[in-house]
């Protein structure tokens, strides 16, 4: 069976005041199959939102995409033309943004906001449409989903909208959702009930889904695979439990370390332990040579990763690659 | 309301700040022009104290009262009743220049650090500015100091000729702690002080805050919505719902016994993935959002979402009892809902 989503060697560059091309994402690969989850994880400024912009062609004036493959169902959605562009986007892939209040219209009510994905796509009469999106309002566990769809955005909460955006975004059951930081403006105990509806959502839709956070221990949950991007390479990827348990890239360990994680029914250490660190920040754009990008930050840095350029992705195992001169070296 | 005897800190007292029965209510529109005017209960009657040198953490949602809490505090927003006592002192009378003496020893750091710099002065007249209000030292001593400090913080003496929009996210707050520390404060609050960080970057600037408080002997006051942070940088922790503490213990009980089924609702949401957390989240996980503050139903706040709600909790408000050494909770049935066991799928 041929993967929802195929990127194939997708490299994405920004066009600097001089007129030079910038690389912002280069030659990143993922694919995701039917009902399955990737996350791709990292530090703002690692492309992460970049690569889910590009996919949906929704790249901001001045980034080109310069190349590579986004296969959707195998239909290549770099070349597709503007009104195909406009039948697949909301209606085979969609997209949740992180900022619920910003993403939608304010002058609409979140009924008519749903509503319109379905006239639009499906063709639906005025009433079919209002009809049904009072019914995906209760598939998101809206409480008084009549009432609420007359609602504006303004009067729901900040956990409510990100519900109807989730409602709008599977209206048309798309084959592929990608959710950016869909739970980061939302309150601890809401974030967990938007990434239980997710998950059963998906069972019950078999969207895939890619989802983009920063949160790499948070990702266990829900994704079933990991990309972990670092200043627009990817640096490992591989089953998410896996490299959750067994990072190899000193990246993605010293991402989990940095961390607190709560632990309960165990007495914490009386004295403070210092977090684990990653010192200094992403280099910026254009900053990044051919080099390991995450070489000036590596405390398992070598005489190897300075003389030769970042290696490519190899296995370690089965679907688990990385992106490192030492990963032999450093114990897992 | 409150149950701690009220004792008061002087010099000599572990305490460093006593707040007594805070409340701070904001005015909102009316409903209908006729009806009377709707109140925003922010806090409602809050009490606490904080030891030298210690972290006391403040969690809870969004609408909790945390941040009002602190600016509160701060005196940065106007206090409807309570007590402020810091250092010995009630604060809550002074105004002018008394109570920029006592903001001497008061700072605050905020969440955003982008909004919290202002973007056309040089960093180092930033930094400067305290020193310059206060009248601390001689202007050349004070060149000194704010390069001292820049170091302090980890960053290079460069950086005080920089504007803030050449500084990383991360760099700016170490700035704002720069500022925060330059006239030598006792207490600091940290508003949501590195949320807005990269988790990398939020690990940096914890440590900072920590090795900071290690060598000048810092008391903090940590407000944060993260339970692993809290768990991690503080030594005491109250639990706020909508403007009222729900719990308030030491760390190391809170997260070994907590008794209050929002606090259970808090940790099932953020217990790392695993069967322990799948059992939690089905148990305790409370659903819905947080209400809304403005004219809160009486009874128990939590009530509403709350999985173990009778009717004693919709009309009745519970207090804040303590129910073991430092540990004080306010719930009608802590003693017949049996607490959550932790301890048999953590393996």
């Amino acid at each position: 069976m041929a993967p929802v989503l195929r990127v194939d060697d997708l490299s994405v560059s920004m066009t600097s005041r001089t007129g030079e091309l910038v690389p912002v994402l280069e030659n990143l690969s993922f694919t995701v199959d039917k009902g399955r989850t990737i996350a791709l994880v990292g530090e703002s400024g690692c492309g992460k939102s970049m690569t889910a912009l590009a996919i949906m062609r929704l790249l901001p004036d001045g980034f080109v995409i310069t190349g590579g493959r986004v296969l959707l169902d195998d239909e290549d959605v770099l070349t597709a033309r503007p009104r195909r562009l406009r039948a697949l986007r909301g209606n085979a892939m969609s997209m949740v943004f992180q900022e619920p209040m910003t993403a939608l219209n304010p002058l609409y009510s979140v009924g008519d906001q749903i509503a319109e994905v379905l006239r639009y796509h499906r063709r639906l009469g005025r009433a079919d449409a209002a009809e049904q999106a009072v019914g995906f309002l209760k598939a998101v566990q809206i409480p008084a989903a009549e009432q609420r769809a007359q609602a504006y955005p303004h009067q729901l909460s900040g956990g409510m909208r990100q519900r109807v955006m989730i409602a709008m975004a599977l209206a048309c059951r798309p084959k592929l959702l990608i959710a950016d930081e869909p739970t980061t403006a939302l309150d601890v105990t809401v974030q967990a009930q938007i990434f239980d509806l997710l998950a059963q959502l998906q069972d019950e839709t078999e969207t895939a889904i890619v989802l983009i956070t920063h949160d790499l221990g948070a990702v266990a949950e829900l994704a079933d695979d990991v990309a972990v991007l670092y200043a627009g390479r990817c640096i490992e990827t591989g089953p998410a439990q896996q490299l959750v348990d067994r990072p190899r890239h000193p990246y993605t360990s010293g991402l989990l370390a940095c961390v607190p994680h709560l632990s309960v029914g165990t007495a914490r250490p009386e004295q403070w332990v210092d977090l684990g660190e990653i010192p200094g920040m992403v280099p910026s754009l254009g900053a990044r040579g051919p080099d390991c990008a995450f070489l000036a930050r590596c405390a398992n840095a070598g005489a190897i990763c300075r003389s030769r350029p970042q290696p490519p992705l190899h296995d370690i195992t089965a679907g688990h690659a990385v992106s490192c001169w030492r990963v032999a070296e450093i114990a897992a | 309301m409150i149950v701690q005897d009220s004792m008061w800190p002087v010099a000599g007292s572990p305490y460093l700040l006593d707040v007594n029965d805070l409340v701070v209510h904001f005015r909102t529109g009316r409903q209908r022009p006729w009806s009377k005017p709707s109140f925003v209960h922010a806090v409602d009657g809050v009490s606490f104290r904080v030891r030298r040198g210690t972290t006391f953490g403040i969690v809870g949602e969004s609408g909790s009262g945390k941040s009002t809490t602190a600016q509160a505090i701060l005196r940065l927003v106007p206090v409807t009743s309570g007590q402020i006592v810091f250092r010995g002192e009630d604060v809550m009378p002074l105004t002018g220049e008394p109570l920029r003496q006592v903001r001497r020893h008061l700072q605050i750091v905020f969440q955003d650090p982008f909004s919290a710099l202002d973007p056309r002065r040089r960093a180092g007249d930033q930094v400067r500015e305290p020193l310059d209000l206060l009248q601390i030292g001689t202007p050349s001593e004070r060149d000194a100091r704010v390069l001292q400090l820049l170091a302090e913080v980890g960053l290079p003496p460069e950086a005080a000729d920089l504007f803030p929009h050449q500084f990383s996210g991360g760099q700016r707050q170490r700035l704002c702690i720069a500022r925060a520390l330059a006239p030598e404060p006792e207490l600091i609050v940290c508003d949501e002080a590195v949320s807005a960080l990269d988790v990398a970057i939020q690990a940096q600037i914890l440590n900072l805050l920590k090795k900071l408080q290690r060598e000048r002997g810092l008391t903090y006051i940590f407000i944060s919505h993260d339970l692993g942070v809290i768990q991690h940088f503080c030594d005491e922790i109250a639990v706020m719902y909508l403007g009222k503490i729900a719990e308030q213990a030491p760390a190391s009980v809170l997260f070994t016994e907590p008794r209050h089924p929002y606090t259970w609702s808090l940790v099932a949401a953020a217990v790392p993935p695993g069967p322990l957390r799948d059992e939690l989240k089905a148990r305790y996980l409370v659903k819905g959002d947080p209400p809304s503050p403005v004219d809160p139903p009486p009874g128990c706040r939590f009530a509403q979402r709350c999985p173990f709600a009778v009717d004693r909790c919709r009309e009745e408000s519970p207090y804040l009892d303590a129910i073991g050494a430092e540990h004080f909770v306010a719930c009608h049935r802590k003693d017949e809902i049996p607490p959550p066991e932790f301890a048999v799928s953590q393996g």
